[in-house]
């Protein structure tokens, strides 16, 4: 039997002319409401214990409404939502704590709004306690708290009571590194345990790591629904076509300029990025084989050309950069119309992280004397850990580690 | 321990009962924390109205004190106000929290899922709880000045299931309503002013005219309020029909002010 079943479930939300109108269909006088705006509609799915569910879509998606719809904070407008256990939900962590109460107070609180009595509350309470390990401070007010405590005190609540169904929404990284695993820990304890989780989160390789299912959501459909690398595959694609368009539209669009300078002489027509099998892609994992194709376009003829292009990670730290003029590859006497494709081609040798491509078109070694383009951001992308071990730094080394039990040398 | 596939078939009251517990720490909490930090803690629950007496009893008193039927004892006034006073403040109290609870509480209900008939409850209980001691207070008043306590009083038990009643099938309406038509948040206060200068609590009734006497009788407070007079000022037993009268519209507004929660509440947090 299914833990979750959800049938043809849709949402709309309804805007009407007058509320009048709302009030008077309450009391069964049909009225048309004046706007219809659905957020889902015909969502179908059945989840069974012990499951472990990624949920993904882009912002608006519907990610947010459906979970809302799954613990009952909102209802459906057509479809049913069929639950067979408690779900608890790690939403918004620290949801209705109250400043002047103290940590324990809250806990008590909380547990209550869960729908627990006082004798069942009394009972965990201890656990709560250990798990949160902020020591004298639970018997201080909250409003004294630091955030991450706020957020301790939070999910040890949250998580108190082992559900069927535990929903947690983009809540993985809260807290300290240490607090971190130890939620993480305890949330694989209870899928162990048989309580099936729904993660939401943009977060490819929280969800790769805990889900064997992913649920790919776009424009209020289920889009794919099957195994993680497919479905995140899939979604990479979506992501790239946009991303696409997006950068034609940029090029197009003066008023989208902003993000670049320099003379127009010759600019940058397009840039993307390809993975080992050739397919335009957003994620990548480390050490995979990777080209950067960006095209060129000249469009008064100069003296030379040269491109250089540099790789920042998301705090804008230049972690390589070079330019045709140092790897002799100048283009002289280029032609007022002419296009040139370039292809970089270089393993995927970064951490785990967000990095971005900026790219500058200019005549000599440095950018000083002409600088006919200059564009940041002109890429975007994400490297993940799909299948080397843990590393941290932004750079992979790949390096060979021996253990000898002998020394080689005394 | 609740799925959330029982709470959204059993009724309100029956999810309020599974809820008793987290009802009664959430007036719990509001009273230690309403008063939290501060000196006289919960003696402001009645200072605040008692002063308010005292400033009505301190501008009126000469204009009005002879026109009350038994002004044998100089405080008669300030007793007159007082009993009123107990009545409104419960009845105005539990309307207006009533009419914004669910807008202050928007982002809790959007966040999680709990029967949402605990948040008028809560404001019944405290609002309640309230009444009581402002109730030990004035009877404490009388005492003092000389107005001995007789059993009569404590027609006010019942009384104040009345006014509560009749408080909380008005506010509960108008706070559903409110949700979805916020005019409706700006507009109570005023008709509540206008309300209570209508209603004979500042003034005794005998000085409206004779003519207009009868309207009176369409206000349900003014039944209220004068049985609060004839068993707290002039120890006699109440208008019994007439209180049944009014608590029989109290009722039937409740009853429909839970049906409008049952159709609404769907509704109700998508426009929050």
């Amino acid at each position: 039997m299914s833990l979750l079943s959800v049938q043809n479930l849709g949402k709309a939300f309804r805007s009407y002319h007058s509320e009048w109108k709302r009030f008077a269909r309450w009391f069964g006088i049909s009225t048309k409401a004046s706007e219809e705006h659905w957020v889902l509609r015909n969502i179908s799915f059945e989840i069974f214990p012990g499951e472990a569910i990624g949920i993904i879509g882009q912002n608006g998606a519907g990610k947010s409404t459906l979970l809302k719809m799954i613990t009952g904070t909102l209802q459906s407008t057509e479809g049913t939502v069929r639950v067979n256990g408690r779900i608890a939900a790690i939403l918004e962590l620290g949801m209705g704590f109250n400043p002047e109460l103290t940590g324990r107070q809250n806990v008590f609180h909380a547990a209550g709004l869960m729908g627990f009595n006082a004798k069942e509350i009394q009972q965990a309470m201890p656990g709560i306690e250990a798990f949160a390990e902020i020591g004298e401070y639970f018997d201080e007010p909250v409003r004294v708290y630091s955030s991450g405590m706020q957020v301790r005190v939070a999910f040890a609540v949250a998580t108190a009571y082992r559900p069927e169904i535990l929903i947690v929404d983009e809540a993985l990284s809260v807290g300290d590194a240490y607090f971190q695993h130890k939620s993480f820990d305890r949330i694989r304890e209870f899928q162990e345990q048989g309580t099936t989780l729904l993660i939401v989160s943009h977060d490819r390789g929280a969800i790769q790591s805990l889900c064997d299912r992913v649920i790919l959501l776009e424009n209020g459909a289920v889009i794919k629904d099957g195994e993680p690398e497919e479905v995140f595959d899939f979604y990479n694609a979506i992501i790239a076509e946009k991303e696409n368009n997006r950068v034609e539209i940029t090029q197009l669009d003066n008023g989208k300029m902003q993000t670049s300078s320099g003379t127009g002489e010759a600019k940058v027509k397009e840039i993307v990025l390809f993975n080992s099998k050739g397919e335009v892609v957003e994620f990548i994992g480390v050490g995979e084989q990777i080209e950067l194709h960006i095209k060129v376009k000249v469009y008064q003829t100069i003296e030379s050309l040269v491109l250089g292009y540099g790789i920042k990670d998301r705090l804008g730290q230049l972690i390589y950069g070079t330019n045709t003029w140092h790897t002799k590859q100048v283009i002289n006497h280029p032609q007022a119309g002419e296009e040139y494709q370039f292809v970089i081609a270089f393993p995927a040798n970064f951490g785990v992280g967000s990095y971005s491509v900026e790219t500058a078109l200019h005549d000599r070694d440095t950018h000083i004397t002409n600088n006919y383009e200059w564009r940041n951001l002109a890429l975007v992308f994400n490297i993940i850990n799909i299948d080397k071990n843990q590393f941290a730094g932004c750079n992979w080394m790949n390096p060979n580690i021996m253990v000898k039990i002998k020394p080689d040398y005394p | 321990m609740l799925s959330s596939q029982t709470l959204k078939r059993s009724g309100a009251l029956n999810s309020l009962w599974q809820y008793r517990h987290f009802v009664l720490s959430s007036i719990r909490n509001e009273m230690k924390t309403r008063f939290a930090r501060s000196k006289l803690g919960g003696l402001w629950m009645i200072i605040n109205p008692l002063s308010q007496v005292l400033i009505y009893a301190l501008i009126f008193s000469n204009v009005l004190a002879a026109k009350l039927p038994d002004a044998d004892n100089k405080y008669s006034y300030a007793f007159y106000l007082l009993a009123g006073q107990l009545a409104w403040m419960l009845f105005s109290e539990v309307i207006s929290r009533c009419l914004n609870i669910f807008i202050e509480q928007g982002n809790l209900m959007k966040k999680m899922s709990f029967p949402r008939i605990t948040l008028p409850a809560i404001v019944v209980g405290s609002s309640l709880l309230n009444n009581f001691f402002l109730m030990i207070a004035v009877f404490g008043i009388y005492v003092v000045f000389g107005q001995a306590f007789s059993m009569t009083m404590l027609w006010v038990i019942p009384l104040t299931f009345s006014v509560v009643l009749l408080a909380m099938g008005i506010g509960l309406i108008l706070g559903i309503l409110n949700v979805f038509l916020r005019d409706i948040g700006q507009v109570v206060p005023i008709i509540l002013q206008i309300w209570f200068w209508f209603t004979p609590i500042v003034y005794p009734e005998k000085i409206i005219p004779e003519s207009y006497r009868y309207l009176m009788e369409y206000n349900p407070m003014y039944s209220i309020v004068s049985s609060y007079h004839q068993v707290l000022v002039y120890n006699q037993a109440p208008h019994i029909e007439n209180v049944a009268i009014v608590t029989a519209i109290a009722v039937v507004l409740v009853l429909f002010s839970l049906f409008l929660f049952r159709r609404a509440s769907a509704e109700m947090v998508d426009v929050l």
